[in-house]
């Protein structure tokens, strides 16, 4: 008997068992890829991007707080219907309701958030601590979107890195650069990560 | 990588007469692997189609980050297993294909699965 007899009993483990896992996560990869890719609109992105560049543009204008702050909650009501139409466009072309998967995904990790913005504003404002809303809107938005991102894309979650970052410098900024940081965080990352998602998962 | 190749080797092409017996016999003890779906590409038409109702070829390109061929190949293969089905249609004048998972399919992808849990549980209980 030449040929080396053939361990019977333990057939490769670790390769085996290496494989297996590796087939596992590209089998999850892919399926998170999937909905990713199909969920979020990245041309709805670079048109909020747009309308948050032009609110910037019009609220650095203001000559009071309340006027400033106005503008700014027009944007957020326009960005929020922009999403809401972009989302359900998109869900409708994949004939995925927008209820069900990724649509309600970020619904559910930008609403906490949201409303811990809304109340943190009023009472910043009855404070007198206007300067720091800025910085405490892009903090928020930014954990929002890395919650929402956690089920998405890589690209997602680094988007709210990228808040997150922005936010903390314009807390520890003096106040004169709010409207670059606003014009910033809403509206060239937004511009920029709407883009790499149009390229990079088409749409 | 290397592992990969190797592994495809001792695939025995001609009769030899110890280590077929011992393949067949360690064959017959695991559950049959569906190859038609471990090919790297199928599996992720496959999973790309579970997480959506349906996905264009153009789409599936992209997600998938192959070529043309490539996908057309493989796509059929599993169109002819039973496991998508393909719809062709226009959209105004651009040709579109449409690829959905059948049931047969879903199963297909759900025997896969549970076959890589007990390999991984098999080899933690070792």
């Amino acid at each position: 008997m030449n040929p080396a007899p053939l361990p019977k009993s333990q057939p490769e483990p670790p390769a085996l068992h290496d494989r297996a896992m590796d087939n596992l996560r590209y089998i999850r990869e892919t399926m998170e890829l999937a909905t990713a890719f199909t969920g979020i609109s990245g041309w709805g992105e670079i048109a909020i991007g747009v309308t948050a560049l032009v609110a910037s543009a019009i609220a650095a204008q203001q000559a009071t707080f309340n006027a400033w702050l106005a503008v700014w909650i027009a944007e957020g009501l326009i960005s929020l219907l922009i999403a809401g139409w972009s989302m359900d466009r998109k869900a409708r072309v994949i004939k995925m309701p927008l209820g069900s998967g990724p649509g309600r995904k970020a619904v559910f990790s930008l609403t906490p958030p949201m409303i811990a913005g809304g109340l943190l504003t009023i009472m910043l404002v009855q404070a007198g601590l206007t300067n720091a809303i800025p910085g405490v809107w892009l903090l928020l938005y930014g954990t929002g979107v890395i919650t929402g991102g956690m089920y998405s894309v890589k690209v997602v979650p680094i988007m709210g890195i990228c808040f997150m970052t922005l936010g903390t410098l314009a807390l520890f900024s003096p106040p004169a650069f709010a409207n670059w940081f606003m014009a910033a965080g809403f509206g060239v990352l937004h511009l920029v990560f709407g883009a790499i998602i149009v390229r990079k998962y088409g749409g | 990588m290397a592992k990969q190749s190797t592994a495809k080797k001792t695939v025995p092409q001609k009769p030899l007469n110890v280590p077929q017996v011992a393949a067949t016999k360690e064959k017959s003890a695991a559950p049959s692997l569906d190859r038609l779906i471990h090919e790297r590409l199928r599996l992720g038409i496959i999973s790309a189609l579970a997480a959506n109702d349906s996905l264009t070829f153009s789409h599936l390109k992209n997600l998938l980050n192959t070529t043309d061929g490539n996908l057309s190949v493989h796509a059929r293969k599993l169109e002819e297993a039973g496991y998508i089905s393909c719809t062709k249609f226009f959209e105004g004048r651009l040709p579109k294909t449409e690829y959905k998972l059948t049931a047969a399919g879903r199963i297909a992808l759900e025997k896969y699965l549970s076959h890589m849990e007990s390999l991984i549980k098999q080899m933690r209980n070792a």
